[in-house]
């Protein structure tokens, strides 16, 4: 990439980081308006106890700041976040940053783990499905992606573990990241696969992989559909492009039109693609979390909204967007890279 | 003559439609499962072997066998029964949920497409703001927030359908906004609201059909994981994550038909939707087919 072209990339991704902040702050607004319409009182919830008295609730109440008008309370809320504070969550009395730190790594290794097992089986069932469209490889694609996205991932989760823990007894037992009596690797990046490469132990590797094998295929499911989906379709596009027909007529061999030639420019439209299941993804797993009892970001999200407690929805929900346009800024620099064109215009 | 001119094109239309349906028996077996399913929810109180929540507790959690097809839950209840009686309520907050979303997305964005401006901008941001949100977490939120009730769900799953109705309907609009027809609909003097309600929204309509086919599936589900996780309907209601939720505290000891039955239910009634929709689509623009 030559230095005028990278300028060229820095300025398209500081554009889009600029034209993605309103989002980002209607986003803060609406979440915080929606989590001052939860039922219950945090107030109540913080003070000592159920019978506390109602002068002690009042001075909870002034100390969270809930005693003052709405827009100064988002005002003073958006001020926080400015200054990298998310507040404190009344259930785990941590301040949320220090939560979801802790519990973003688990989210984000399922996730990843998820994705790759996913493009790892969708593309070459799509490269398959699109050399030979209407065959039996076709057809049997197409059902096994209908039948994919059928299945709700709780559904789908639970029978894995009726299979592969009950039946056959292959998988640990589906709690967690880590069996109870093992030793968890010292905390680097938090990544536990990472972490125990990292420290050479290889048992301890192969249990947390273990324990992840089962969500992520579960997960992995439902998102081969759309991933196999556009593959197909946007293979069947290339390969009947001009291009193609020469480099056939030119006598190349079949891997090198397909795998070379063919695979580089439709992957474009994958990547797309692969980049917005990421992120449902890391939003919607909380089912999977729930399964699975993993101690991710979403199920510590949907704990905090049972019990009425705003600043960890908040952080949640703040940090998936981030993620959200974080992605998608990945996703246009990657399509810069994999077709140059795209970053002249 | 007005009634004449209103049957002749219907029949030719329903001819079409059997014509249609005969060159993809795919799509004829989806429409004629999803038409089963709601027949089933229509006439679940008369179709349930047994009472759904009646208990029986010396008969609980038993495998399937000739009198309980599907086996029972752990108060005895007849799984077969509960999952019929289900069939109502979810087909009712899917289908519910999705006609609300698209009446509203469908009359916002079409006024969008066609005013264009300022007024598109704005709702152009407010569809991406909402897009930015991950929806099944906006949609736990809401139920949250409005409480814990039936409404609220279809409510819930309505709002996180809507930014795809309202930029379906714009696009769809705003190609055909300056079409002859359209202009000559405006010279004959009818008003701008009667243009977009008159003319244009019953041309997109077919277009749209394909969108609500394919969402209703994904309504299902939405619901579904919603009361999975415990919010929206509560037990004892028979709903189907809710029995999902309910056999997921068995399924360490192998009592597998408690989740794999209900799951079957979702899985099939999503299954025809989407086939449905598929069908559609590729009857209305074979071009689109995947």
């Amino acid at each position: 990439m030559t230095r005028t072209s990278l300028g060229v990339t820095t300025g398209r991704a500081a554009r889009r980081l600029l034209s993605s902040a309103p989002a980002l702050l209607g986003v803060l607004v609406f979440t915080f308006l929606l989590m001052r319409v939860l039922p219950g009182d945090p107030a109540v919830f913080f003070a000592s106890g159920p019978n506390a008295g109602q002068a002690e609730i009042e001075a909870v109440r002034k100390q969270m700041g809930l005693d003052r008008p709405i827009p100064e309370q988002l005002l003073r809320y958006l001020g926080d976040v400015g200054t990298g504070q998310l507040g404190r969550s009344m259930t785990t009395g941590q301040p949320v940053v220090k939560d979801l730190r802790e519990r973003l790594p688990a989210s984000l290794e399922l996730t990843f783990a998820a994705l790759l097992i996913a493009l790892t089986l969708s593309i070459p069932l799509g490269i398959l499905a699109a050399l030979k469209p209407g065959s039996a490889v076709d057809h049997g694609v197409r059902l096994l992606c209908s039948l994919g996205v059928c299945v709700p991932t709780f559904v789908s989760g639970l029978l894995l573990i009726y299979v592969f823990y009950y039946l056959l007894g292959y998988a640990p037992d589906p709690t967690g990241r880590l069996d109870v009596f093992a030793a968890s690797p010292p905390g680097i990046t938090g990544f536990l696969l990472i972490d125990f490469a990292l420290t050479g132990d290889g048992e301890g590797w192969r249990a947390a992989a273990a324990q992840l094998v089962l969500p992520a295929i579960t997960m992995a499911l439902f998102v081969i559909a759309p991933l196999a989906r556009i593959t197909r379709a946007s293979m069947l596009g290339v390969l009947g492009s001009d291009f193609i027909r020469t480099a056939r007529s030119l006598g190349l061999s079949r891997t090198r039109i397909v795998g070379t030639y063919a695979l580089r420019n439709a992957i474009l439209p994958v990547l797309t693609i692969a980049g917005i299941v990421f992120s449902t993804m890391l939003g919607a797993n909380v089912l999977v979390e729930k399964v699975f009892s993993w101690p991710g970001v979403a199920s510590y999200a949907l704990d905090a909204l049972l019990s009425s407690d705003y600043a960890p929805v908040q952080g949640f929900v703040l940090l998936m967007a981030a993620i959200f346009v974080a992605v998608n800024l990945v996703v246009d620099l990657l399509y810069g890279l994999a077709d140059p064109r795209v970053s002249i215009s | 003559m007005r009634a004449l001119a209103a049957t002749a094109p219907s029949r030719a239309m329903l001819g079409h439609l059997g014509w249609v349906l005969r060159r993809n028996p795919l799509t004829a077996l989806a429409s004629a499962g999803a038409l089963a399913l709601c027949l089933v929810a229509l006439f679940s109180p008369w179709l349930t072997p047994y009472d759904p929540i009646a208990s029986d507790v010396p008969i609980a959690l038993q495998p399937p066998s000739a009198a309980h097809w599907a086996g029972t839950d752990q108060l005895g209840r007849d799984l077969l029964s509960r999952i019929i009686a289900a069939t109502r309520l979810d087909l009712a907050i899917a289908l519910s949920a999705v006609g609300l979303s698209f009446v509203v997305g469908a009359v916002i964005g079409s006024f969008c497409g066609y005013a264009g401006g300022r007024l598109d901008r704005a709702v152009g941001r407010l569809v991406d703001v909402l897009m930015a949100f991950p929806l099944f977490v906006l949609a736990m939120a809401m139920v949250a927030a409005l409480g814990n009730r039936v409404e609220n769900i279809v409510v819930a799953t309505a709002l996180i359908n809507l930014p795809f109705y309202i930029r379906f309907a714009r696009a769809e609009v705003n190609v055909r906004r300056d079409l002859g027809w359209v202009e000559a609909a405006r010279a004959g003097g009818e008003s701008h609201a009667a243009v977009v309600l008159r003319y244009l929204l019953p041309n997109i309509l077919p277009a749209m059909a394909v969108q609500i086919s394919l969402n209703l599936g994904w309504a299902i589900l939405n619901a579904a994981g919603l009361s999975f996780i415990g919010l929206g309907v509560r037990p004892p209601t028979p709903e189907w994550g809710i029995l999902v939720a309910e056999g997921a505290r068995f399924i360490t000891t192998g009592k597998w038909w408690l989740v794999a039955f209900p799951g079957l239910a979702l899985m099939l009634s999503v299954l025809c939707f989407n086939l449905m929709g598929d069908g559609l689509r590729d009857i209305l623009d074979p071009r689109q087919r995947t």
